[in-house]
């Protein structure tokens, strides 16, 4: 998680003004203006100051902030759907705001694939035609087209549908739709202004942990809004928060809650904070499924599969833990004909106790992928932690209601 | 003290300019008469070529495709009617100039209506002419359509055109205009060039609006065909023009039935045109 990662799109200096003076709102800016204060004195508004961040390849970059922070205008400089005032945005090597229109358009092909809060959809299409959108404006051959759609439609769960139109769809499916298009395009990053704040909160967590997985099956590139705390902790490899324009922090999950920048930060996730005096057991969730020491591997891979386990803790006759067998490893084991688990098991775990306070959870995650185990002190297996877990208590220790809240308090409290 | 202010002399302008135009381009004008004369006589000639029955009953056979069964016999009825009434033929006659004015009207009005919606520059400079087209009197294109064309079909399809064209630019127009812009914008996210764009986007989802503003031109064409008989234009106005300067009321309704017979169902087989294609 900590080594180098390649660039995939660098933006240095990046600022957006609205109006018809932006040199003058700019001049302000370097003086130190607000964007209170510039509104005010030249009727510009300052959309976006000096943005600094790169995109990891691979990475989903989470960019958070309250209404009106300029989310969406910066995800729409990235493709040039809003015209940057200055500013550098590369990707590949390509500068995009210097593009001229038909290097912009091929540029936009290649690279992005957007997917819109409102969904966007085109209602005179059916879904299979709205999922190939993307690849009929490249020109791709209707056959090839037909059959990538396809496919994509399948990865978001949707086959069976193709013959369907939008309107037809409740606004979870819709939004699959919006998805199975982005995917079917294969551009390079995937862009997704607010794309689940539409949808209500059980279509909603189903759709991140949906969007996770196929971020750890494609590692695509991706760039997330959002204007939730919980979301941006439940799916961000990293999150840039943005407050008036400007970036205030951009940290993984763990640092921005751990290190927040400023009292703006601090306050932001102030719920949250209160999840320094959680422990490990209130996190804990039951073992779905374990394994005996005596058990083959095929018994193995057959619990695994299911309960929908990527892997599973070994068990002996008194309950206490003494291993993890991958499916993987178990898959292997079964083809080389090994007999039992305790041959292909891994101590490469951490276990913890009832007591180990929530947030040296985090640390553990970034190292280990594998669910914590919670022990006793004789080594008892009693329930495990999953990352997403960790988050949802954090979360929820924040209440959304309070997230949702700060602007008003903030700004008051900065004037 | 009364100031004497001069009377502008605008109807010598436009006539001035109306003389010099006739005789400048009389060749282009010429032109146009020959090929619209023979666009006129050509389908006249085909649907009087068949015969009432035959093509009464593939009108109604298209009312049923296209609509309803009602509309169908509806649509029976009311040609019998026409038929028995012995207004066959100037029923063809101004059929044949409404058809050819709503196809020119149409093929002028959808790029100059979709021009417009593209272009601030070009809608606001347009909007006001449409206004004018629309709002000036009818019989006023008669006018200098005569010295353009001679009187008869063609001036008649002149006037026609210029009368009736205006709904069809301004739906089109509109319809485009009406596309939400979170569907543009998802066009140009994926890079779509404007003909793209154009066609794949913007003009199916218009095309409700449009066909809504067709049928709309359709109408005013009718009703413009039937004044044009003042002008010597063949059909169902003409009988109305001759019962009049005849002072006989009974044949003036009969012919004046005819035209609403054939309003009614030009108008519910282009609604139903653009609600199946909406569907
Ligand atoms: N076209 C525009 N003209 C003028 N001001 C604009 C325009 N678009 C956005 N703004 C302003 O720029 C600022 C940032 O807007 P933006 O839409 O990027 O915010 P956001 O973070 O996406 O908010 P939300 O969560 O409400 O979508 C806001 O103050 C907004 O009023
Ligand atoms: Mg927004």
């Amino acid at each position: 998680m900590n080594e180098e990662r390649n660039v995939k799109i660098r933006v240095r200096n990046l600022s957006k003004v609205f109006g018809s003076q932006p040199k003058k709102a700019l001049e302000l800016r370097d003086q130190g203006l607000k964007r209170p204060e510039i509104l005010d004195k030249t009727g510009q508004t300052l959309g976006l100051s000096n943005i600094d961040f790169d995109v990891h390849e691979g990475e989903l970059l989470v960019i958070m902030g309250l209404s009106g922070s300029g989310k969406s205008t910066l995800i729409r400089c990235l493709n040039r759907l809003i015209e940057p005032t200055e500013g550098e945005i590369v990707i590949d090597g390509e500068d995009i705001p210097t593009l001229g229109e038909k290097a912009l358009l091929e540029c936009r092909r290649r690279h992005f694939s957007m997917v819109f809060q409102n969904f966007a959809l085109f209602p005179h299409r059916t879904v299979q035609k709205n999922a190939e959108f993307g690849l009929e404006i490249r020109g791709i051959d209707p056959a090839e087209r037909s059959e990538i759609a396809r496919t994509a439609l399948k990865q978001v769960g949707l086959d069976g549908w193709e013959d369907a139109y939008p309107s037809q769809l409740s606004g979870g499916m819709q939004q699959r739709v919006g998805l199975a298009r982005a995917l079917a395009n294969d551009a390079s990053v995937l862009l997704m202004d607010e794309a689940f704040s539409a949808l209500d909160p059980l279509i909603r967590g189903d759709m991140q942990q949906e969007l996770l997985q196929l971020q750890s099956r494609m590692q695509k590139t991706t760039v997330f809004i959002t204007h939730d705390l919980d979301e941006a902790l439940t799916i961000g490899d990293r999150i840039v928060l943005l407050k008036d324009g400007e970036i205030v922090q951009i940290g993984t999950p763990e640092e921005i809650l751990t290190k927040p920048a400023d009292d703006y930060v601090r306050r932001f996730i102030e719920g949250v904070d209160k999840a320094r005096i959680l422990t490990a057991e209130s996190a804990m969730r039951r073992v779905r499924s374990t394994v005996r020491d005596s058990d083959g591997p095929r018994t193995a891979l057959r619990k695994m599969r299911e309960h929908g386990l990527d892997s599973i803790y070994i068990i002996d006759r008194d309950q206490q833990l003494i291993g993890l067998i991958e499916a993987e490893a178990a898959s292997q084991a079964l083809e080389q004909g090994k007999e039992r688990v305790t041959d292909v098991m891994t101590q490469d775990f951490r276990r913890v106790t009832l007591e180990e306070p929530m947030h040296h959870l985090f640390a553990m995650f970034s190292e280990h992928s594998f669910p914590i185990a919670v022990v006793d002190d004789q080594q008892r297996l009693l329930g495990v932690v999953v990352k997403g877990a960790v988050l949802d208590q954090l979360a929820q220790a924040a209440e959304p209601t309070q997230i949702a809240e700060p602007s008003t308090t903030t700004t008051a409290g900065d004037a | 003290m009364a100031i004497e202010i001069p009377r502008i002399p605008l109807g010598g302008w436009i006539e001035g300019a109306l003389t010099w135009l006739t005789s400048e381009y009389s060749m282009v004008t010429r032109a146009i008469s020959r090929a619209t004369q023979t666009g006129i006589n050509g389908l006249n000639d085909a649907l009087m070529w068949l015969p009432p029955w035959a093509l009464l009953l593939i009108i109604v056979a298209i009312c049923w495709k296209v609509a309803n069964a009602r509309l169908a016999i509806g649509g029976a009825a009311g040609l019998a009617l026409i038929w028995n009434l012995g207004l066959w033929n100037p029923m063809i006659e101004t059929l044949t100039l409404v058809v050819i004015a709503t196809l020119v009207a149409v093929v002028i009005a959808i790029p100059v209506g979709i021009t417009a919606a593209l272009s601030e520059r070009l809608y606001r400079t347009i909007m006001p002419v449409l206004d004018f087209m629309q709002t000036m009197p009818a019989f006023v294109y008669l006018i200098p359509a005569i010295p353009f064309f001679g009187i008869g079909s063609v001036s008649a399809i002149f006037a026609t055109v210029i009368f009736s064209m205006p709904p069809a630019i301004r739906f089109t127009t509109l319809g485009i205009r009406q596309v939400p812009k979170e569907l543009i914008e998802a066009a140009d996210a994926y890079g779509a060039t404007r003909g793209q764009k154009l066609v794949k986007v913007q003009l199916p989802l218009s095309l409700p609006t449009v066909m809504a503003g067709i049928n709309q031109t359709i109408m005013l064409a009718l009703s413009m065909v039937v004044i044009a008989a003042m002008i010597g234009a063949d059909g169902l106005g003409s009988e109305v023009w001759r019962a009049i300067q005849r002072l006989r009321p009974g044949d003036g309704f009969e012919a004046g039935i005819a035209v609403v017979i054939l309003a009614m169902l030009l108008d519910r087989l282009t609604q139903a045109l653009s609600k199946e294609r909406k569907s």
